[in-house]
């Protein structure tokens, strides 16, 4: 499959290398001038840029965490005014502050150039239909590959999330050939097609790029058998940029990290000691080019291993496996990260609730439930039915308001939730990946 | 060709570079942008021999060249044209630009150097006119030609210019970044410092930007020219480009 940017996909490692050293350091200058925290950090840490020599010397700078960018709400993590942010991004929030983005005009031409490189490793030319079913919003998703997939000249097709009858409608008259999303979604495609009695053969569908949620090489396997597509993985996340940041080629044998723009490391999340290559543990992605809101080692809590070796595609950027675990307790259910903290933070501010609670998640079909059980008062119960339905439909609306996922609910009285040594067990996941 | 990394180099206990990484591929012209006193010059002193540096690598032709005696870089393809010209007030343009082949071989210079000579005065026709002329009694423009092409004597793959604008009018930084680029086109390398980012960065592929000896930024020239703070510190309100294609 044809490489985007061959110049710089394709670059000798030394060459990598260089450049690498080069947009550290400029990088990191920037940040320790421009953007507080960093300064901040840097002189806590006792480090200077000039400490960095070589890219190795990259483990003498402090980590940034999703902590440290919840802190930074909205806007004190960007490295320019905003009068040159043209595009802000945000990711659902924990406990309150969720986290921003900005991008600079340059960084938007950079974010589609990026995932225009990760489609086209998918197999995506300009001569492809692409049905784009992410959200388009405050998620990076949609927009992300929208631009990247523009910039190679497919056709896109917007359509967003949801409405899979309309999908499949959309699929068959457009004549899509590719279509992205998460994997989950792509199996629930076909189960509504099957319904609908749609063929595989009515559709002109050849591909899939699938990301946003782990999925395993048995469920690629039942995507590719049942669309009758090649269906490629790709990575990204919110903080960093979106997607575009790694993406499997046609050989399926982890995704590309597009190391120009990413400098990526794999740490023991213990220790926080970097791992030689091959070894597993957490990834920690710094940005090499981003303008608007540079990111300095930041722990992406997302468990791999990286390989720089050659690639038989031609490609020299080195690869990442497919991340199919993470180092916290983030959940990942229909394609949204839901943290069980979160659920919890809501159900406390309502009266009557108890502090106990436990999160089921099944996979019905292709699709994602989550099923919240939640203690409460006896004195609720022994009360109206009335006002147990008004509570119910409370928890729901806060609960898809500040998630932004749909969740079923069962309140339950005290003391029936299972406890393991009185230390509570707040998720069961059902779900066989 | 040229790979740099971390260089620092320091007058006495002033740190000029402070950590410089960059590289210039065969067949690119690159621009190094920045302010006075932001350690342009000192970067070019350094990959072209005139200072030490206290540590960092250079890397021409894959050969760690760091510390190098000037005439020996010369004789491995690099040309330096200095800033403010330094040229032989005293002597004729014609010695001048024979001062320009000293490092090469008698026997090269016996097949080659009227050879040379003629390509120099093709692209400097008044260099020809005033050959007899002493170089001190030359215009800004021509004294910088001059010097140019003196550095082209010695037949180099690698230009280091350092300012060739300084001073001249624009009509005329023009004329000489014209040359540059045609010049560039004959398959020179070519390395630019210039304070005049708007010339530079119309003729060169990629750009660093210094700042108190510190790079800050790198990029292509179409990303530096559209980046707000380059245009805002070097461009100058009202931007358009000097050299139209």
């Amino acid at each position: 499959m044809p490489i985007w940017n061959k110049r710089c996909e394709t670059m000798a490692r030394p060459d990598i290398e260089q450049l690498q050293l080069e947009r550290l350091q400029a990088r990191v200058n920037r940040a320790y001038r421009n953007v507080r925290f960093y300064h901040r950090k840097f002189k806590e840490y006792g480090v200077e840029p000039e400490d960095i020599i070589t890219l190795d010397d990259i483990r003498r700078l402090p980590f940034t965490t999703k902590d440290d960018l919840r802190e930074a709400y909205p806007y004190e993590m960007f490295s320019v005014p905003l009068r040159e942010i043209v595009r802000i991004h945000s990711s659902s929030g924990t406990t309150g502050s969720p986290t921003v983005v900005g991008y600079t005009k340059n960084d938007l031409r950079n974010w589609a150039e990026l995932v225009a490189r990760v489609i086209s490793a998918g197999g995506v030319t300009k001569n492809d239909v692409v049905q784009i079913t992410f959200g388009y919003g405050l998620f990076t998703g949609g927009f992300g590959i929208h631009y990247g997939a523009e910039r190679v000249g497919a056709s896109v097709i917007p359509v967003s999330a949801g409405n899979t009858q309309r999908q499949i409608r959309i699929m068959q008259d457009f004549k899509t050939t590719a279509l992205v999303g998460t994997p989950s979604y792509a199996l629930h495609v076909a189960e509504v097609m099957e319904e609908m009695g749609v063929k595989r053969e009515q559709l002109a569908l050849r591909l899939g790029l699938f990301g946003g949620e782990p999925w395993s090489e048995r469920m690629r396997q039942e995507i590719e058998d049942r669309l009758h597509i090649t269906a490629t993985d790709n990575y990204g996340l919110s903080e960093v940029m979106g997607p575009g940041v790694s993406g499997e080629c046609e050989y399926k044998c982890g995704l590309h990290i597009n190391e120009d723009h990413f400098y990526a490391e794999v740490i023991n999340p213990d220790t926080l000691e970097p791992l030689p290559y091959g070894h597993e543990g957490e990834l920690v992605i710094t940005t090499l080019t981003k303008d608007g809101m540079p990111l300095i080692r930041f722990r992406t809590r997302d468990i791999t291993r990286l390989n720089p070796e050659p690639c038989k595609c031609g490609r020299t950027m080195m690869r990442m496996d497919r991340v199919m675990r993470r180092t916290d307790d983030m959940l990942i259910v229909k394609g949204v990260n839901v943290y069980p903290s979160q659920i919890e933070s809501i159900l406390l501010e309502i009266e009557g609730v108890e502090p106990h609670y436990q999160i089921i998640l099944d996979r019905k079909g292709a699709l994602d439930e989550m099923t919240i059980l939640v203690e409460v008062s006896r004195e609720l119960f022994t009360d109206s039915m009335s006002r147990l339905v008004d509570l119910e439909k409370k928890i729901l609306d806060k609960i898809h308001s500040s998630i932004g996922v749909s969740a079923r609910l069962k309140l339950v009285e005290p003391r029936t939730l299972e406890r393991s040594q009185d230390k509570a067990i707040r998720v069961i996941d059902n779900r066989n990946l | 060709m040229l790979r740099i990394s971390s260089l620092i180099t320091c007058y006495g206990r002033i740190m000029a570079l402070r950590g410089v990484s960059m590289h210039v591929d065969e067949g690119e012209i690159v621009a190094i942008i920045g302010a006075n006193g932001s350690g342009k010059t000192t970067l070019l002193d350094t990959i072209s021999g005139v200072l030490a540096p206290k540590s960092g690598s250079i890397k021409l032709f894959g050969q760690e060249v760091s510390g190098w005696q000037p005439e020996k870089l010369v004789r491995l393809g690099v040309a330096h044209v200095p800033q403010g010209r330094r040229l032989f007030a005293d002597l004729s343009v014609y010695e001048n630009l024979i001062l320009g082949a000293y490092r090469r071989s008698s026997r090269d210079k016996r097949l080659h150097l009227e050879e040379d000579l003629e390509r120099i005065y093709e692209i400097f026709p008044v260099l020809k006119e005033r050959s007899s002329q002493k170089a001190g009694t030359l215009s800004g423009g021509e004294q910088q030609m001059l010097a140019i092409g003196r550095g082209m004597m010695s037949r180099p793959k690698l230009l280091l210019l350092d300012e060739p604008s300084m001073g001249l009018a624009p009509i005329v930084v023009r004329d000489i970044f014209k040359i540059i680029s045609s010049l560039h086109k004959q398959g020179t390398t070519v390395l630019i410092v210039e304070q005049n980012a708007k010339a530079a960065l119309s003729i060169a592929r990629r750009g660093y930007v210094l700042e108190t000896g510190r790079v800050v930024l790198e990029g292509t020239s179409s990303e530096l020219t559209k980046n707000p703070e380059v245009r805002r510190a070097y461009l100058g309100k009202g931007y358009k480009h000097i050299i139209e294609e």
